[in-house]
């Protein structure tokens, strides 16, 4: 079964360009019910308040890492199921198994185009 | 500077501009700079740490900067905006993270920092570390950029 389009994915980067490029990738792929954050920190209060069904964070950011994020969430009774995208700028293998430790869904890696996205939302939502 | 640490900032480089900006550097031949006076009037500048500390500085003419970014981001610009400034620092933060994947298949690992963006005319770029810095220019269509590394 293919991702449904109108579910809410969260994009979380602290560069304001790469949040755009990802959401004009997503808007690309179909999706249309978008949000944003500009680290962890702000993004936590939002998945907490409910409603997001996806999310796609950056690696390395201030405040609060993308990791952090991701281990906060699958903490949550509420949250523990979101499926998690994690982007980073670099494929280190001790990053990746740290990831996958924390229950990340899948990763990609920068640089990438709305193909690659799409493949990587098609594995985690078959 | 170990002449294979060259490859992956230049190989890196393409990949990120084809992949994110939809455009198609061509690079000259590289060559030792000696002065830390930027060549573009926009450079992205981050910090590696590891197994040497050294420096990558991508720097863009003006009007190079521009081309890409409006190509990168789907929109016009005219001008270095903020925009602009950020979209500079997203893709050097990129082409270090390329160049330090294939640096890592060779055995060196380095960390990166958080990318610095200075803008003007013959900036200087003062984090450049002591060792020799080898610049490594490309054409974009017909504007300049300049990719510039350095390591102790």
């Amino acid at each position: 079964m293919p991702a449904d389009t109108n579910m809410k994915i969260l994009i979380v980067d602290d560069f304001a360009t790469m949040r755009k490029i990802v959401r004009n990738q997503l808007g690309q792929l179909g999706f249309k019910n978008l949000d944003e954050a500009d680290d962890g920190a702000t993004a936590l209060p939002k998945v907490m308040s409910g409603g997001v069904d996806f999310i796609v964070a950056d690696w390395n950011m201030p405040k609060m890492s993308g990791l952090d994020l991701l281990k906060a969430v699958r903490a949550d009774e509420n949250t523990k199921n979101i499926p998690f995208l994690m982007v980073t700028a670099e494929a280190l293998k001790e990053n990746i198994i740290a990831a996958i430790q924390a229950g990340v869904s899948d990763y990609v890696v920068k640089p990438f185009t709305a193909q690659v996205l799409e493949e990587k939302i098609n594995k985690i939502f078959k | 500077m170990k002449a294979e640490y060259v490859n992956p900032f230049l190989n890196g480089t393409v990949n990120v501009l084809k992949t994110m900006a939809f455009v198609d550097p061509k690079p000259g031949k590289p060559y030792v700079k000696q002065d830390k006076k930027a060549v573009g009037d926009i450079s992205g500048v981050i910090g590696l740490t590891g197994s040497t500390k050294g420096a990558v500085v991508v720097s863009f003419s003006r009007e190079c900067a521009m081309k890409v970014v409006s190509s990168m981001m789907g929109e016009q610009y005219t001008d270095l905006t903020d925009e602009v400034r950020d979209a500079v620092g997203e893709i050097t933060n990129m082409v270090s993270g390329d160049a330090r994947r294939s640096l890592a298949e060779l055995g060196a690992n380095f960390e990166a920092g958080i990318p610095t963006v200075v803008v003007g005319k013959g900036h200087e770029i003062t984090s450049m570390g002591k060792g020799p810095c080898l610049a490594i220019p490309f054409k974009v269509d017909n504007f300049d950029m300049t990719v510039e590394i350095s390591f102790e």
